[in-house]
């Protein structure tokens, strides 16, 4: 078997869970390796669009933001930033792609501060395009290193919006973007429950077992009854991926 | 409280809009800033940003500003220090993504030294739109759920008169004045941007006035026989500014990607010593430097002619 480390595995999982032909907003870091490595992979026709970015860049050089010269080379368009974010309330973008501080059982996610807006503990940088992405994008994708103090019951703040309190929640506040479909982590695959809307675990990577998710999640996650297990990477999918962040920027060993 | 439609309309009605030179220094166009304005950035995070005018209103010990700009790096950081602003505006505020959260910024706003405002990228982008639209608002269909809206008494929600849905309302926003780097403007202040446009337009029609840093002067033949390039009109214009180099260690589409072993040096000493680190940084890059080509001169030559060989590569193939 291949040996591979936490962050490459989460990277080619969420690869794979992109398809040809999609258009896909992606946040600097894990979500773009993944987008780049797919279009390398399987989806060569995958097109990337950054909040502040260009339309479907064919990146060489990896961008440090989504809104550098880098993050533009090759484009088909260079929009203005609110016209880039309008194609997202318009309909147009399939899937989001994003990270975050914490992510609830309900999908979710707080980039904004650890403790109150009030009183943080930890003010963090903000929604940034999250916010959009999670009101509008058709669904979205999370992908996060599984921790419990990054999964937990309820997020100290909803900057973007999952499912908010589950149920009906999400629907009933108008957001029209369809929420979060799947949580890719380097221990499985979560994804909601279609009348609770709570996260369930549906596949464990290959080596993880059930007891170790349910250790490492802050809420009680129920367990599919046809729980998967994953292919594990391929020295393919291992090489182009490693190829992709050479000085190991984000593709280093341990958590991410 | 924003000000009136009327008053912000006679603000434009009542300036100077002809077709003239605007050619000044540094100095000078930064002087348009009085203590207590809304000051707006263009560009976004660590791309073209309007940094010497930055440091130039930092240098001029301007005070009580309100800040805005769509992504915040490491200018904000600067700006909180040097105490220029108490309130920032924005929607992610930090030098990067591979770089961590901001430390000093963590210090302020934890401290409640200052007020971080935080909206969405988008909700923050269609406030500047309503505001050069002379509009007082646009619904739209974000922020809605989220803890954001309660944290902003301005945020309003609606329910469509014509089809009944539930939209947020995000008011206008009308900076003061606009301070914006561009690669090419005429002596009369039409500007020809390359690359990504980011918010600059609309915060161009948003605001009082405009101040516009340029990598170069060209001449208004030059715009003429490419008017299709143009993304603000001379009458939007108040100041024109030649300052080559003028975003570093920021980038400058085309130009110049940013000085990262300079970023690199600022982040560690920002993150090391916290807001101590950014006086130093201050005294040291801001203060001291007789001219903003002084400043340049501080840099090395090796990272930028690096950054000026990877900014231009956009060219070569």
């Amino acid at each position: 078997m291949s040996d591979y480390n936490p962050a490459e595995l989460t990277v080619i999982m969420g690869s794979r869970a992109l398809q040809d032909g999609q258009i896909i907003f992606a946040g600097a870091g894990l979500p773009l390796l993944s987008a780049i490595h797919a279009q390398k992979m399987h989806a060569p026709s995958l097109a990337i669009l950054f909040e502040v970015g260009g339309v479907a860049p064919r990146i060489t050089s990896l961008p440090r933001s989504t809104n550098e010269a880098r993050s533009v080379r090759r484009s088909v368009a260079t929009p203005a930033t609110i016209d880039m974010m309008l194609y997202l309330q318009r309909g147009f973008v399939d899937v989001g792609f994003l990270g975050g501080a914490q992510i609830d059982r309900h999908g979710n996610i707080n980039s904004s501060c650890i403790g109150t807006l009030e009183k943080p503990k930890v003010r963090l940088p903000g929604s940034g395009g999250a916010n959009d992405i999670a009101s509008s994008a058709n669904r979205v994708f999370i992908i996060s290193y599984h921790e419990k103090r990054r999964f937990v019951e309820k997020v100290d703040f909803v900057t973007s919006p999952g499912f908010l309190e589950g149920g009906q929640a999400r629907e009933k506040t108008g957001l029209m973007g369809g929420g979060v479909e799947k949580v890719i982590t380097n221990l499985g695959i979560m994804e909601f429950d279609k009348n609770s809307r709570s996260m369930t675990l549906t596949a464990v990577h290959p080596g993880i077992t059930e007891e170790e998710v349910r250790e490492k999640t802050g809420f009680e996650l129920p367990v599919a009854e046809d729980l998967k297990t994953t292919t594990p990477p391929s020295e393919e999918e291992l090489r182009s991926l490693r190829a992709l962040d050479p000085e190991k920027r984000y593709l280093k060993a341990g958590d991410f | 409280m924003p000000r009136s439609y009327k008053e912000l309309r006679e603000v434009i009605e009542n300036k100077d809009r002809g077709l003239r030179e605007k050619v000044m220094s540094l100095t000078e166009a930064i002087h348009l800033i009085q203590d207590g304005d809304h000051v707006a950035a263009g560009g976004c995070h660590y791309s073209r940003t309007p940094m010497a005018a930055i440091w130039e209103l930092i240098r001029q010990k301007k005070k009580d500003l309100v800040y805005s700009r769509s992504i915040s790096s490491t200018e904000g950081d600067l700006l909180l220090v040097a105490e220029a602003t108490k309130h920032v505006i924005t929607s992610w505020f930090s030098p990067g993504v591979t770089w961590g959260v901001s430390r000093a910024m963590r210090h302020y706003i934890q401290e409640k030294l200052a007020i971080y405002e935080e909206w969405s990228h988008m909700s923050l982008g269609l406030r500047y739109r309503a505001g050069a639209m002379g509009i007082p608002f646009i619904p739209t269909r974000v922020m809605l759920g989220s803890d954001l809206f309660p944290r902003l008494p301005e945020l309003k929600e609606m329910e469509c008169p014509y089809t009944g849905e539930k939209l947020a309302l995000v008011p206008a926003l009308n900076p003061n004045v606009a301070i914006l780097h561009t690669q090419r403007c005429d002596p009369y202040g039409n500007v020809q941007s390359e690359g990504l446009p980011f918010m600059d337009q609309d915060i161009a029609g948003a605001s009082d006035k405009v101040i516009i840093t340029t990598e170069r002067i060209i001449s208004n033949d030059q715009v003429r026989r490419s008017p299709d390039r143009t993304s603000i009109p001379f009458f939007q214009v108040d100041a024109v500014v030649e300052v080559p180099y003028g975003c570093l260690p920021h980038e400058c589409y085309g130009y110049y990607e940013p000085d990262f072993s300079h970023m690199d040096y600022y982040v560690k000493l920002m993150m090391g010593k916290g807001p101590e680190g950014v006086k130093e940084y201050l005294d040291q890059y801001v203060y001291a430097p007789e001219s903003w080509t002084d400043y340049l001169e501080m840099l090395k030559f090796g990272d930028i002619l690096r950054a000026t060989t990877d900014g231009r590569s956009v060219y070569n193939d």
